[in-house]
Parts: structure tokens; sequence; C-alpha cells
């Protein structure tokens, strides 16, 4: 996906892009109003991330402006101040979510897909590999039209491995992917969602493969 | 809010003063129009007495050395058309007793030749004596020759009473029509403070602009200092408020800098032991935040509690919303949330306060219940009450501590694997208190948490 950034604070961002950098994700930076206009005027972005307090204005002048241009592209608010002050102003002025810093990047992610769902998704969150056909914003897998019922955590994990068909995945890093930081797993956890998943995928020509010592990977026969 | 103690009022003190003066007035005009009258009687008692007498003394003439005196019928029926009264007269001839009643009680002579007027005892009853003379020439030489003529005053002393009674009832009618004037003159002089009063308490939480509407003279100086009063407490709110959102911002900042880059180092090793250095630190960063994050949160939920705004909210589209917006954390965890009661309830009360204790109540729920379970959001309707209920099925909380948890800071004994400052069930119970409400928690029989919240139905 493609992001854009409006932050002030030059570490936070720099953190944030390398951070959403690692999920693959495309990110550009705009550290004031200005930058992000001239940045919306050329380029079409997947989604915005806004910071509310900026050096040339308040973000929330952005978002008056971004809804009045009909701009299509989803918008969540990072604020740092307190929620109970922000949360209202910020959802009627046409924010889709909005998130407490600090962020918590699986949240994000979640918020993310959430909007993005919400939104309608667009063609290329389709994903067409084997028999099967996934569309990530819904959630739903086919195998050969026929509607598999995946749990939330399932689909999260055939979604990463999708996304890089043939690319092995460690246990460590599908931790990292699927779980928030809140909760206390271990890495044996991950060896029971691809259980599952495997299960669900009997019938498909796409296989989850175990690279023993290193980790797992999705493969097409 | 303390009501201030009541000293006096100026209503019933205006009022009070006003009633007394007039019963003084009453008073005094039930004085004077009865002396007038009584006056008035007098003079007309007299003026006839002296007519009857000096009738009598035109009548006398001096013959040969004699008074002849020829008592003209009209002389006492003019007495007789005033009332029933008895009447006596005398005539003398210097001391000399010529007619009529001998003791009547003599009168000094007036210089000039004047009436003379007497009241006097006669004959056991109280008498009314005019007396006239003229000089008359007799053998002797020079002579006066006295008329008096009396009356008793029975009569006049019912009609003194009638006079009283009438003047009674002219200083009570005074005093009713003072009474009526002086309550009309009481509430138009405190209309303006009423008024004042009426503009101020309408006012919403967080209406502080001056008073603008016009006011007597005699307030200025107390609206003034009201106005003053109102910019600064407006001016320091503005400030407290600026306050926790710099603060918030200062203490998030860079934790948010730490986490990500904590994330990235994370992500990037596959060491067992950094691993998990690293997911200690992001838990304790988390939980700094939440607890900052919480003490604003607090701070401005105690902030609101002092102005709540009042308007009408749909619980159900409130639960539903604060559903929708935890559901992206819910589903990374796997668990499901479904709310269950379609009967929607309103209530008065602040929308933000409430919007904040529902996500704190489900973020909690959200938080202990164990991956792929349930959490179940109900709303019911009582009589008089509706019932928000939010069940999970994790730990619960332990049977020993459940009066205490919603006290500040106090956390489930169990709990301590799991991000929380404490003071999550510390707001949603003050703010379900200042609706009215009140907040039960419980264990679930099945296992797990349940905390419910009652508010009241107007």
């Amino acid at each position: 996906m493609r992001f854009l950034l409006i932050e002030d604070n030059a570490q936070l961002a720099e953190a944030v892009v390398d951070r959403l950098m690692l999920d693959g994700h495309v990110v550009d930076h705009a550290p004031d109003l200005q930058t992000a206009c001239s940045f919306t005027d050329t380029t079409s972005y997947d989604l915005i991330l806004l910071d509310i307090m900026l050096p040339d204005g308040d973000g929330r002048s952005f978002l008056e402006t971004h809804r009045n241009q009909k701009s299509k592209t989803p918008v969540i608010v990072l604020t740092a101040r307190s929620e109970v002050s922000d949360r209202v102003g910020i959802l009627d002025l046409g924010a889709d979510d909005y998130m407490v810093k600090p962020i918590d990047f699986s949240e994000l992610e979640a918020r993310c897909r959430a909007v993005l769902r919400r939104r309608g998704g667009a063609a290329h969150n389709l994903l067409t590999l084997g028999d099967l056909r996934f569309d990530s914003l819904s959630g739903t897998l086919k195998v050969a039209d026929r509607d598999i019922q995946l749990r939330t955590r399932e689909l999260r994990l055939f979604e990463v491995l999708a996304n890089a068909p043939g690319q092995v995945f460690s246990k460590s890093a599908l931790v990292d992917r699927l779980f928030s930081y809140d909760e206390d797993v271990t890495e044996n956890a991950i060896e029971v969602y691809v259980a599952r998943l495997r299960r669900h995928l009997q019938a498909s020509t796409v296989k989850i493969t175990t690279i023993r010592g290193l980790g797992y990977k999705l493969e097409t026969e | 809010m303390s009501t201030p103690t009541a000293h006096g009022s100026i209503r019933r003190r205006l009022l009070l003063s006003l009633l007394a003066s007039a019963a003084v007035l009453a008073v005094v005009v039930y004085f004077v129009v009865q002396s007038v009258a009584r006056q008035t009687a007098q003079e007309s008692q007299d003026n006839v007495l002296v007519a009857s007498a000096l009738s009598i003394l035109d009548s006398a003439r001096f013959v040969n050395g004699q008074v002849n005196v020829d008592l003209p019928y009209s002389a006492l029926s003019m007495l007789d058309s005033i009332s029933e009264e008895r009447v006596f007269y005398a005539i003398r001839l210097e001391n000399e007793f010529l007619s009529g009643y001998p003791d009547l009680p003599r009168t000094n002579p007036a210089p000039g030749g004047r009436p003379v007027y007497l009241s006097a005892p006669f004959l056991g009853e109280e008498v009314r004596i005019a007396a006239v003379r003229r000089p008359v020439s007799t053998d002797g030489g020079q002579s006066y020759i006295q008329v008096s003529v009396a009356q008793t005053l029975s009569g006049q002393k019912q009609a003194l009473a009638r006079i009283s009674r009438t003047s009674l009832g002219i200083g009570g009618g005074f005093f009713l029509l003072s009474v009526l004037i002086a309550a009309i003159i009481a509430r138009s002089t405190i209309h303006p403070l009423d008024r004042l009063t009426a503009s101020v308490s309408r006012r919403g939480p967080k209406d502080l602009r001056p008073v603008a509407a016009p006011v007597p003279s005699e307030m200025v100086p107390l609206v003034a200092s009201l106005n003053s009063f109102m910019r600064r407490l407006h001016r320091s709110l503005l400030r407290s408020e600026d306050f926790i959102a710099e603060a918030a911002h200062r203490v998030r900042t860079p934790l948010a800098i730490v986490r990500t880059k904590a994330e990235i180092v994370q992500r990037k090793t596959d060491d067992p032991d950094t691993r998990a250095a690293l997911k200690e630190m992001i838990h304790a960063i988390d939980d700094s935040s939440r607890t900052a994050g919480q003490l604003l949160d607090h701070a401005m939920v105690t902030f609101r509690l002092d102005h709540l705004a009042n308007e009408r909210i749909s619980l159900l589209r409130l639960i539903q919303d604060a559903v929708e917006r935890l559901r992206p954390m819910s589903e990374l965890k796997d668990i499901g949330m479904e709310v269950t009661g379609t009967a929607d309830a309103t209530i008065q009360g602040d929308p933000i306060l409430l919007q904040n204790a529902l996500h704190n109540l489900l973020d909690n729920a959200v938080k202990y219940a164990p991956p792929g379970s349930d959490v179940a959001v109900a709303l019911a309707l009582g009589d008089d009450v509706a019932v928000v209920t939010v069940a999970d099925n994790g730990l619960g909380f332990p049977e020993a501590e459940l009066g205490q948890l919603a006290q500040r800071f106090s956390r489930g004994s169990n709990a301590q694997s799991v991000v929380g400052s404490g003071l999550g069930l510390t707001i949603v119970k003050e703010v379900t208190e200042a609706h009215g409400g009140h907040m039960r928690i419980s264990n679930n029989p099945g296992g797990g948490a349940c905390v419910s919240l009652h508010f009241p139905l107007s």
C-alpha cells in the first residue's frame, strides 16, 4: 500500500516510515501541511496518516480541505492529545479513524484494513494464487468458487504468506505479524494456526510448506 | 457544589418596610379622618345650638323694665331635627335667672359678644352648651341678657362611632391597597435580579461569555465582577485544557519514537533473548503511555464532571459506536464482539464522557478476554432503568477484591501480565454515577468478568 505520513516530529516520522516499509508498504513523509498538499496534488495514496499538531496549522484544517475536495483517500488521525477532548471533533470532521500515539503497528494495520474495507476494496486487493481467489479487504477466500470460512487470525496468516509466495517466514516474524504486543504468546502458537490453515487448504493446489529450522512458505503445486 | 447560605431576603425586606410604612400611614389616616369628622360634627352641632340661642335672644324684648321672652317654636325644633336629643335652655339677665333650667351650667362671657361653647355634665348626661349674650338697657343702666342652649350628646356619640367605623374602613382599605402596591413594587424591583439569575443558570456548562443584557445601575458592579470572574475562569479552563493536551503530546511523542524503534529492531532479529527483552520494553512503554493517557483522561473526566453537558443520547447508538471503534482490535485477537438487545434507550447526559466510559469498559474486556473467545455486550431495558452489560470469559475478577476494584489505581491481583493502569474502571464508575446510575462488577457463573452499568431512565 502507498501511505502518506503527515508528521512534524522528524525522529518519529523516520521510525514510522521504516516500520511501515518493513511490512512492504511505500511511504511518503510530509513534515507540514504545505508539503502534504503538494504530495496529495500529484500522487494518489491508499491511506493518509495525519498528525494533529503541525507547525503550519492544525491537522483538522487539512481534514476539512481534504473532505471538501471530495478526495476518496481515507484518513487515520494520529493524535498525541487526550482521547476525551480530541475524539469527537476528529471524527466529526471526517477522519475515518484515529489512533492515540504511541502507535501499535499491529493495531494500525488492523485499523487500515477496517477503514479500507468500509470504503470498499479496490481491484488490486484481489489476489489469485493457483486455484485460490483471495480478497484481502473483505477477507474472503475461495477455492474453485467455494467459500472457505476462516477466522480472523487464520486469514491474517494466509494474507501474510500469500503476499509473498515462496518467501520463507520465520515463526518469530509470523508472531510479530499476527499478534499484538499485549498478548502473551509463544512461537508454538504459530504451529496451531498453520495446522488449522493447512486443513482449510486441503482441497486446494496451494500448500504451506515447512522449512525445518527456518519457517514456513506458501507454494503452488 | 455548595449552596450559599441565605441571609435575609431583599424581597421580604422591601415588602416588610413598605408594609410597615403603609401601616403607619393607615393609622395616621384613621386618626386624621376621625378627628376631622368629629370636629365637623361638633361644629355643625355648635352652629345649630348658636342659631337656636340667637333666635331665642332675638325674641327677647325688654318691655317696661321686664324681659319678655317669647320662646320661638323654631328655636327648639331646629335642634330636634338633629336627632332625638334632649334639649335644655336657660335665659338669664346678668346673674338673674329668668327662664328655663336654672341649674344649666353657666359660661364665662367671651369678649366681643362671640358665642361661648362648653361641654359639661348636666342631669347625669354629657351636654354641649352654647351661650350668646346681648347688652340691654335696664333701669339700672347697662346689663346683659344671656341665652344658653344645651343638647345631650348621645346621638352624636352614635354618629361618632359610625364615623369611627368608616374611618377604620378607610384606613384598612388604604392598608390593603398598599399591600397590593408593595407586592407589585417588590416584584418589579427583584425582577432584574431574577432575570440575571435565570440567564446565568440557563447557560450550558461551556458558556462562559460575559453577561451582556442591560441591568439596573445598582447591579452593574456585581455583574461586572461576575463577568470578570467568568473571564478568569474561562482563561484558566482553556489553560488547563491546553496543559493537558500539551502534557499528553510531550509524553507520548518520545514514547512513540521508542516504541516504533523497538518494534523495528524486534522485526529484524530472530534472537530469542533480544526478542524477549524488546517485548518487555514495548510492554513497559505501552503501560506507561496507557497510564499517562488514562491519567489525562481522568483529569479531563473530572473536569467535565463539574460541568456535565446535558444532551439526549441514544445508548444503543453509543454502544454500537464504541464496539465498532474496538472491532479492529478485537479481530486482531480473534475475539468476537456482539451487541444484543435492539430496543434503544435514551438518557440525558454527556456524550463524550459516556463514550469514554464505554470505551474503557470494552477495552478492558477485549484486553482481558483470551484470544478466540467472545465478549458479550447487552443493552437491557427495565421499567425505569437501562442496563449495559459487558461480559467476557477471561480471568474474571478475584472474588476477594470485587469491592475495591473501582478505586483509583486498583488492579486485580491476577492482571499483572496485561497492560493497564487501574484507572479504567474508576473512570467508568465516576461517569456512571455522575449520570445518576451505578456500576456493578461480578464474575460470570461460567467464568469471566461481568460489568454492568445501570442508568436511570427519566
